[in-house]
Order: C-alpha cells, then sequence, then structure tokens
C-alpha cells in the first residue's frame, strides 16, 4: 500500500512521457486522477491506522513490524564486503505517528497543487512529470525508513524542485533557482557521511549485520561502543548532529540558512510555492524527529536551549521581515519562517505538549500556508502584481475572495478555533513546563503579536478603505448601477471560480474544523510522541559489546 | 661479469616463452586486428564507408571473447615476470576493450570528420593500437614494460589527438601534448633508473622484496617515487600534471577526447595503483619514516589538489569540452581517494567508480557530440534552449551530468558512496579527505548544471523553426547509456561485485 502511494505518481508520469505534448488536457487529467488515486489511499491509511502503535523504535526483539505499520521490507541491494561483512540496503517502508499524517498532508498538497497547475500553459508535458517525479520523491522521504532510500528521495525532489522553479518561475528563477539547489545540495552531502558513518556504527539486532535501518538505528543499544559515532565517541557523536542539523535546518529553514527560502518562493509558479511551503518545509523538521534526535539523544538533550533560541530567532526575526515587505508573496514566505519556528521551538522543549504541538503545527502550517500561496496566487493571476499598496478595497468587490482570505489570514496569526491556535499554544505550554526553554517562550510571545500585526495590516491595507489612486485595477460602472472592479487583460471570474473554489474550501474547511476538533490528527500523534519523548530521554547505558 | 646462457638455458627459456603465449592470445588477436585494419584501408583506399569502422567494432568485440576465457586461467606471472595475469588486470582488459568500442561507435556519429578528414585511414588502426598498449598497461609488472606500454598508448594518443591536420586547434592540442608526455616520460624513466640504482630490480614484486630486506636511502627512494608519479599523473591528468588536458581535450577530436578522459586516466590508474600497492614496501622498515613523508602523503596532496582545483576552474569555463575537462582533473581527485586508504574497500572503490564515470563521461561527451554535429558549437551560450529541439539528448546529457556530481539515483553517486565509505571504514581517520570531496561536489553542482541551465532556463538566441534529430541509432545509444547510468544507480549489486572480484592483484593479499 505504502509503494503504491509512493509510486502512484511517477507511473503518472511514465503515462504522460507517452502522451504527445499537445495534448494538455490528457497530460493534466492524468496528474489529477494519481493525486485523487493517492489521496483515496491516503485515506484508507488514515482508516485502518491503527493509534496505539507507537513506533519510533523496533518492537522487542528489533522487529520493526509491531511497532510501525504498513511495514514494507525487502531486500534491496546487498554487497559482500570481505572484513566489513555485508553492505545491506533495504527496501523499507512503514508508517508511525509521525509520518502518518505527513503522508496525509502531503497526498493532499500534491493533489491541490495538481490543481493550482491547470493554468500553467507552458510545456506542460514537462511540467507534470516533473511535478509527478516530485510528488513521488517527497513521499518517499516521509515513508522510508531506511536511511539510504531517506536519502535516495531526498535527493531525487532536488532536481525536479531546480527545474519547475527554474523553467516555470519569474523573472529572477535562475538565481533563485541554483540558490535553492546548492543550499539543500550543501546540507545533504553531510548527510551523506553522518550516514555512512552511522552504517559502520550500528548493527541490526535481528540479523546482527551492519545496516541502514532508522529503526535499528533510533535504539542506542544497537550501537558499537568504539565506532566512528558510538557512545564512547562523544566528540564525533556532536559534530555528526550539528552537521546534520544544518542540514535539516536548511530546509526547514532556520535562520541564519533561511535566505534561499524568500527567494524561492518569489520566484516560483503558485502550485510550487504551494507545495515548497505546505510539504517540503516539513520534511526539515520530520528529518529531525525522524533521523537527527533519535539518533543522538544525549547530544540532543544537551542542545535543546540552542535549538529553543534559533526556534525563536526565526519566529521574531521571521515576523520583522514579513512586517517589512511590500511585496505579499514575501510576506508569506517570511510569515513561513516565522511559523516554522513554533515547530522548532515546540521541538526544543522536549516534552509531550511541545512535541505534540510542534507537529501538529507541521500538520497545521501545511494546510494554512498553502492556502495563504494559493490566494496570493489568486491575485496575481488578476492583478499581475503583489504589491500590497497596489489593491484597496477588494472585500466588496471580491467578497468571496475577501471570504477565505480572512480565515486563512486568521489561522495564520493565530486565532482561536482556527487550528492554528491550537498548535501554536502547545507548543507555548510545552516550551513554558521546560525548564530549559522557559525564558525563550516568553521572548517567542511577542513573535505572536508581530504575527498579528503584518498580517492584520496587510489584510487592512488590501481589502479594507477604497480603492487607491495608483491601484492594479480600474473601476466601472456595470449595467446594474452597481460599481465593480476591472482588472486590466484578466478575462476570468472577477471573484474566486469553481477551480479555486474547490483548491480553498476544502483548506478553509480543514483549518476551521481541527481547529475545534484536533483529535482526527492529534490522536494519531500521542502514543508515537510520548515513545519519542522516551526514547529522546538519556539513559545510562549499561549494555552491548 | 654477465654470462652468456648455455644451449639447455636458452631451450628452456624459448619453452617457457611458448608456453606462456597462450596467456597472451587478447594481445596476439589485437595485434592481427591492427595488421588487418591496415590491409582493409588498403583495399578500400580510406574511403568514408562504414566498413573500416564496422569491422573495427566487430574485431574488438571478438577480442572480449579471448578475454573472457582468460578467466579460467591462473593468476600468475608470464614472460620472466614482466607481465602478469590477474582479475585485476582483466577488469582493465574490458575496459579498454568496451571503451575503444564506444569511441569507435562515436566517431561514427561524429559529423566533424566528414569536414576535417579526407581519409578516416588508419584512424581505426590506431584506435586499435591504442587498445593494446591500454591492455598492456594494466598488465605490466615490470618497469621495462611499464615504460613501453605507457609510451605506445601516449604516442598514438599524440597521433590521435593531432587528427584534424588543417584544424589549427587540433594540432596546437597534439603538440602541447606531446611535450607534455616526452617531459613526464623522461622523468619517470629517470625514477626508474633510481628504483634500479637502488635494487638492481625491475620487476615490482622483487624491487618491493629487496627494498625492505635490504634497506635503502630514504631521499633516493622519495626522489624516484616523485618522478615516477610525474609520468603517473600525467596519465591520470592530477594536478600538478593536468596542464595538457585542458588544451588536448578541447583540441582533439571528441571521440578521442571521450577515450582519453576515461580510458587512458583507468589504464593510469591501473598501473599507478599496482605499483604503488605492490613495489613499494609497506611492512618494516617503513617507507613512511623518512623525511616525515610518504608516499600516501603525495597522493593525499595530489589528491585534494586536484579536487580542488579542478572543480573550482571549471566553473569559469565557457566551452562544454573545457569544462568537462577540468571536470575530468577533479573526477582523477576522488579517484585517488580510493587508492589512498589501501585496502580492498578502496580499491574495489576506485574500480567501481570508473565503471561509473565510463558510463557517464562517454553518455556526456556522446551528447556534447551529437549537439555539436546540429549546432556546429561546443560553446556554453549555444546550448541555450537546446532542451526543447532536442529533448531526448537534453535529458540524457542531465542525467549524465547529475551522475558526474553524484546525485542519487544515478550510478555517480553510488560511486561517490563506495569511495566515501572505504575513507570512513577507517574511522575518523580520513574523515578530512572525505570532507574535501562532498565539498568540492556541491561546488562542481554549479558548474555542471550550467548546462541544464542553458537547455532549459534560457531561450535560443536565433531560434529554429524545426527540432534536431540525432537519427534512430544515436538515439538508442544515448537512451541505453542513461538507462545503464540510473539502473547501476539503483542496482549496482553486478558493477560492485565485478569491481570485488577485480581487485585481486596477483603478489598481493589484503
Amino acid at each position: 500500500m505504502l509503494s503504491l502511494i509512493v509510486f502512484l505518481p511517477i507511473i503518472a508520469g511514465l503515462i504522460i512521457l507517452a502522451v504527445p505534448s499537445s495534448q494538455k488536457q490528457i497530460i493534466r487529467i492524468v496528474s489529477l486522477l494519481a493525486a485523487i488515486a493517492q489521496g483515496v489511499l491516503a485515506v484508507l491509511l488514515w482508516r485502518t491506522y491503527d493509534p496505539s502503535m507507537a513506533g519510533i523504535t523496533a518492537a522487542a526483539g528489533g522487529n520493526p513490524v509491531g511497532s510501525f505499520q504498513f511495514v514494507e521490507k525487502l531486500p534491496w541491494i546487498s554487497l559482500n564486503l570481505g572484513g566489513l561483512g555485508l553492505f545491506n540496503i533495504e527496501y523499507f517502508l512503514g508508517v508511525d505517528g509521525i509520518s502518518i499524517t505527513m503522508v496525509i498532508l502531503t497526498a493532499l498538497i500534491s493533489a491541490i497543487g495538481v490543481l493550482s497547475s491547470w493554468t500553467i500553459q507552458k510545456q506542460v508535458k514537462g511540467y507534470f512529470i516533473l511535478y509527478n517525479l516530485l510528488a513521488t520523491a517527497m513521499m518517499g522521504c516521509f515513508v522510508a525508513l531506511d536511511f539510504f532510500l531517506f536519502y535516495v528521495f531526498w535527493e531525487l525532489m532536488l532536481l525536479p524542485m531546480y527545474f519547475l522553479i527554474g523553467i516555470w518561475g519569474g523573472p529572477n528563477r535562475e538565481y533563485a533557482a541554483i540558490k535553492f539547489f546548492l543550499y539543500t545540495l550543501f546540507g545533504s552531502v553531510f548527510m551523506l557521511l553522518v550516514m555512512i558513518g552511522l552504517y559502520f556504527s550500528v548493527l541490526d539486532p535481528m540479523t546482527g549485520n551492519h545496516t541502514f535501518s532508522l529503526v535499528a538505528m533510533a535504539d542506542q543499544h544497537n550501537f558499537i561502543k568504539d565506532a566512528i559515532l558510538g557512545p564512547n565517541n562523544v566528540m564525533w557523536r556532536y559534530i555528526a548532529f550539528s552537521v546534520l542539523f544544518v542540514g535539516f535546518a536548511i530546509k526547514v529553514p532556520m535562520f541564519p540558512f533561511h535566505t534561499w527560502l524568500p527567494d524561492a518562493h518569489v520566484e516560483a509558479p503558485t502550485p510550487i510555492s504551494v507545495i515548497l511551503a505546505g510539504v517540503l518545509l516539513k520534511l526539515g523538521t520530520y528529518g529531525m524527529l525522524r533521523i537527527n534526535f533519535p539518533l543522538f539523544p544525549e547530544v540532543f538533550h544537551a542542545g535543546m536551549f540552542v535549538i529553543g533560541v534559533f526556534g525563536a530567532i526565526n519566529i521574531i526575526y521571521g515576523a520583522f521581515c514579513a512586517l517589512a515587505q511590500q511585496d505579499l508573496k514575501k510576506m508569506v514566505a517570511y510569515s513561513s519562517i516565522s511559523h516554522m519556528g513554533y515547530v522548532l521551538l515546540g521541538l526544543a522543549a522536549g516534552n509531550s505538549e511541545g512535541m505534540l504541538g510542534a507537529l501538529y503545527q507541521m500538520f497545521n502550517h501545511g494546510t494554512i500556508t498553502a492556502m495563504l500561496f494559493l490566494l496570493v496566487g489568486v491575485i496575481y493571476d488578476r492583478a499581475h502584481t503583489r504589491q500590497i499598496d497596489k489593491f484597496g478595497g477588494l472585500s466588496s468587490y471580491m467578497p468571496r475572495y475577501a471570504a477565505v482570505v480572512t480565515i486563512a489570514w486568521f489561522a495564520s496569526l493565530g486565532l482561536p478555533g482556527l487550528s492554528g491556535f491550537i498548535s501554536e499554544a502547545f507548543v507555548f505550554v510545552g516550551a513554558f513546563s521546560s525548564v530549559t526553554t522557559r525564558y525563550i517562550a516568553m521572548v517567542s510571545v511577542l513573535g505572536i503579536v508581530f504575527g498579528a500585526a503584518y498580517l492584520l495590516w496587510s489584510l487592512q491595507r488590501m481589502f479594507l478603505g477604497k480603492r487607491k489612486a495608483d491601484a492594479a485595477y480600474d473601476l466601472e460602472v456595470g449595467a446594474d448601477g452597481h460599481e465593480h472592479i476591472h482588472f486590466h487583460d484578466w478575462k476570468g471570474k472577477l471573484d474566486l471560480d469553481s477551480r479555486e473554489l474547490v483548491m480553498l474550501v476544502p483548506l478553509a474547511v480543514i483549518t476551521i474544523f481541527l481547529g475545534i476538533y484536533p483529535m482526527p490528527i492529534m490522536g494519531m500523534l500521542t502514543t508515537s510522541i510520548n515513545k519519542l519523548v522516551q526514547v529522546l530521554t538519556p539513559v545510562v547505558l549499561t549494555s552491548m559489546n | 661479469m654477465f654470462e652468456l646462457p648455455s644451449g639447455a638455458e636458452i631451450q628452456s627459456i624459448i619453452a617457457s616463452l611458448k608456453g606462456n603465449v597462450g596467456f597472451f592470445l587478447p594481445e596476439i588477436y589485437l595485434s592481427v586486428l591492427f595488421m588487418v585494419l591496415i590491409l582493409i584501408d588498403l583495399v578500400v583506399k580510406g574511403r568514408k564507408n562504414n566498413l573500416l569502422s564496422i569491422a573495427t567494432l566487430l574485431g574488438l568485440a571478438g577480442s572480449i571473447f579471448f578475454i573472457h576465457q582468460q578467466h579460467a586461467l591462473p593468476a600468475g606471472e608470464l614472460f620472466f615476470g614482466m607481465y602478469v595475469l590477474d582479475p585485476y588486470a582483466l577488469f582493465f582488459k574490458y575496459f579498454s576493450v568496451v571503451g575503444g568500442m564506444l569511441a569507435v561507435i562515436i566517431t561514427m556519429a561524429d559529423r566533424q570528420f566528414d569536414r576535417e578528414v579526407k581519409s578516416i585511414g588508419e584512424y581505426y588502426a590506431l584506435i586499435v593500437s591504442m587498445v593494446i598498449g591500454m591492455i598492456m598497461m594494466a598488465s605490466s609488472a615490470d618497469l621495462l614494460m611499464i615504460f613501453l606500454s605507457m609510451e605506445l598508448v601516449s604516442l598514438t594518443a599524440y597521433i590521435l589527438t593531432g587528427y584534424f591536420k588543417r584544424n589549427a586547434r587540433s594540432s596546437e592540442a597534439a603538440l602541447k601534448y606531446l611535450v607534455y608526455g616526452a617531459v613526464s616520460s623522461g622523468l619517470m624513466i629517470y625514477g626508474f633508473s633510481l628504483i634500479y640504482g637502488l635494487t638492481a630490480q625491475t620487476n615490482l614484486i622483487k624491487i618491493s622484496t629487496e627494498l625492505a630486506a635490504h634497506g635503502y636511502d630514504p631521499l633516493v627512494a622519495m626522489l624516484a617515487t616523485l618522478l615516477i608519479l610525474a609520468g603517473f599523473g600525467y596519465k591520470i591528468g592530477a594536478v600538478p600534471f593536468h596542464f595538457w588536458s585542458p588544451d588536448v581535450y578541447e583540441g582533439a577530436p571528441t571521440p578521442i577526447t571521450a577515450y582519453l578522459s576515461v580510458a587512458s586516466k583507468a589504464a593510469g590508474f591501473a598501473l599507478l595503483t599496482r605499483f604503488f600497492l605492490i613495489s613499494v614496501p609497506h611492512g618494516q622498515p617503513k617507507i613512511e619514516d623518512i623525511l616525515g613523508i610518504d608516499w600516501t602523503l603525495l597522493l593525499t596532496v595530489l589528491s585534494i589538489a586536484s579536487m580542488i582545483y579542478g572543480n573550482v576552474v571549471a566553473i569559469w569555463q565557457k566551452n562544454v569540452k573545457r569544462l568537462l575537462a577540468y571536470s575530468s582533473i577533479a573526477h582523477a581527485g576522488y579517484l585517488l581517494l580510493g587508492i589512498i586508504v589501501r585496502d580492498q574497500l578502496g580499491t574495489q572503490a576506485t574500480l567501481f567508480y570508473l565503471l561509473s564515470y565510463f558510463l557517464m563521461n562517454f553518455g556526456a561527451f556522446y551528447v556534447v557530440i551529437l549537439i555539436a554535429n546540429k549546432t556546429g558549437s561546443e560553446n556554453l551560450d549555444d546550448y541555450r534552449g537546446l532542451g526543447k529541439r532536442m529533448p531526448l539528448a537534453g535529458a540524457a546529457l542531465t542525467v549524465f551530468l547529475i551522475s558526474l556530481v553524484g546525485l542519487p539515483p544515478t550510478v555517480g553517486f553510488i560511486g561517490k558512496l563506495m569511495i566515501f565509505s572505504s575513507l570512513l571504514a577507517k574511522g575518523s581517520l580520513y574523515l578530512g579527505l572525505a570532507l574535501v570531496g562532498i565539498l568540492t561536489s556541491v561546488i562542481s553542482l554549479y558548474y555542471y548544471m550550467l548546462i541544464p541551465l542553458n537547455m532549459y532556463l534560457r531561450d535560443a538566441q536565433h531560434p529554429a523553426e524545426k527540432d534536431f534529430n540525432p537519427g534512430m541509432i544515436a538515439q538508442v545509444l544515448m537512451a541505453v547509456l542513461m538507462f545503464l547510468t540510473l539502473y547501476f544507480g539503483l542496482f549496482f549489486t553486478p558493477l560492485s561485485d565485478f569491481a570485488r572480484y577485480s581487485s585481486a592483484l596477483f603478489g598481493l593479499t589484503w
């Protein structure tokens, strides 16, 4: 089942390869069908997922089955390396609480991304092939439990993303695309070295061989004491943790590695921004949760304060930057940085509340930011500008648009009753109850104030008041005697059309629903998070070798 | 004084030579092929039909049969220790022959030959003689034999580089190649003479035992190693012996560039590895004690310098062949990493990397030729908008370049993975080298991506009305190379097992 959900998009991509490039509609429909099928599978996974199983580490005896769900484990590559034993790489998929929610999010955002891509006119065939490749890689990252497999999926995302920004992006796309590529690759090459180092340091309890299995690596008992990343090599473990953290932090993106994100967002076409903010950024924090923290729990404990500080910087710095932006999309991009800071803060708290808040925030940020970017795309399609000053009084002319914007904007600033509130509340409860992060949390609360400031201010400038003199649209009096606005060279519907509603309404409903009743997502998280917190609590190791 | 052998001794020498001939069949076969090709050329008078190229192709393919037969033979010395037969040598025999075949196929596709030369004449015969030379390099176990086989390769390479006689760049490249080659050969043979002076031996294994048993003057030994390294370094194109390579790569006919950058480099590595692993003693007394430097350190310096220099200078290149030349300098650096660790895993990794480099570099050069056939240019600026006009070529080139960077899921990634694994398997000892390796590969992403950037992200300056079609055979070959690059990136067990099998050197127990 997991294989299917991972490889469905790539199968669609192969079908598209055979379709002549003039058949744009067929290409789009094939992609959409794959995305819908993926969504159906995701719902099936969600319904059959057993929230009482914890995951994170293996069940007794080192067997991942019984702890992870929907496990698929096949030998993939096995090499004889003489004295070093067998080089084993497994095709190993499975989900637990922290990945199942991300799988659902990925399926949701991928499908919405396909709908949002409907307006792409340039080289449609190439676009959807790359899009589907990207969708497979993202999904693969969330379900891979073998480090090697994870790494392959992780790197596989880069090339499609490069082309999607580089070919279909805005005027400065070359710069943004290569910047994204170089930043992420820089982070991930260190991951490659750590991966090899971990391989030589860990034994699979079931076979006694070295292994790339993340499940085996998550249990400190499986480390060889004197190996390069074994518990006795304290210095190397600190270094390995740090470079892994930087690799994931670039993806988050965490200050000071965030500069690629505003560039990438501003240049990327709307659907790619949605994917980037909705799913890709989550991979950074997911990587921390799946790999970085459980594999080096004692280093995590030592570094909680630092991570918390960086989280706070992200929250406040991101909010300040957002406050200063004239370009609406850039503002949303910086708000993303700010909101990912809450995730970092929740992780740094290291307790169940904080972690739960962080993971819930990952899901909510995915849906809310996807909405924000879609809404930016809607107005950009019509006005061909994103300058906040070029608008004014939109709410009276585009009421439906204004309604969805209001929901998204308020969800983003954490209004109670919407999903963003619950996750931020949990993050702060966790951060306050942890001695390490208590004072950081106090400072971070300011972020909420600034967040409210830039969101409300932009809302006011764009939607309230009257049309400005240099606005991106004209006013005309229609046949009915009322005033209408008129965008230059925009032939479509003035307010949201049905395709845009299909994308936005489900996200808005999810945001409201999860703000009132968070259990569908939170229920899946709790067991795994308790287990994770237990794994992260340092224990004195007594056994092995 | 030197005594003449008696009649009985001569008899036994002849008997031994006769007995060894059976172990020398691929070389004999290829020599015959060389002469047959000259005869065919005389008959067809160098007309540009495909008879010669197909004869060469079939002839080279036939030699694979003879090489394959040698798997059954026991590893051992031939011709009084001049020559060895071991899985390691067989690896490079296959490598050279298949490389030669690809060079022939690429030549058939290259339209520049139609423009530049009247007769293709001895071209194919020379390729075969280069193959023979490389095969012999891989098997040489004696200083004399090493020198002879290297010169055989070099001399044919000089001629082939300057094969476009009326093309100034080609002639310039040949001259530069010749001058650098002559100097480095001279240095190398001086180093050999020093080694002979120290040990009175020319056989690698005997040199090793002699050095270990009787001691030696450390300074002279070091000097000799340094001089010999000049010869090998020139062949593998490592810094600081690389100066010839950008000019030669740019000026030479592209099939020759591809062949030199892959097979000639590999043959150089075959010799370098055999020489350093076999003839330099690393028991007691240790050569490492001399002056605080040792040969692994020398190679380490070469490797780091090559990785940094090759990757950094490539950033400013505007000509794709020059860009690939600098990248090949960098790859020499990565390949050296596997030798520096001095164990079986490292050798296996180097051999695997050579195989991956074979696929991706041949592939890249092949596409470059196909593009040059249509646009008449190898300049980066002329690659604009090619992605739309040659979709398959663009996709294939992108895959090869991604593989050269070392990103999954390509065979180049596995090559880098194996190299770094062999470094880290030694604990934190070689971590610094691994760091240089991965950081420079991030740099390499930038310049490799310049090619897809021009192909896909920029539009052509002069929009052409129709797509370029490189032809059916070319499309198939390109697709096959691309498929293999991806396939072996996901299922690399056969390649890796072959590399492991081939890491058995005669006279060395791991």
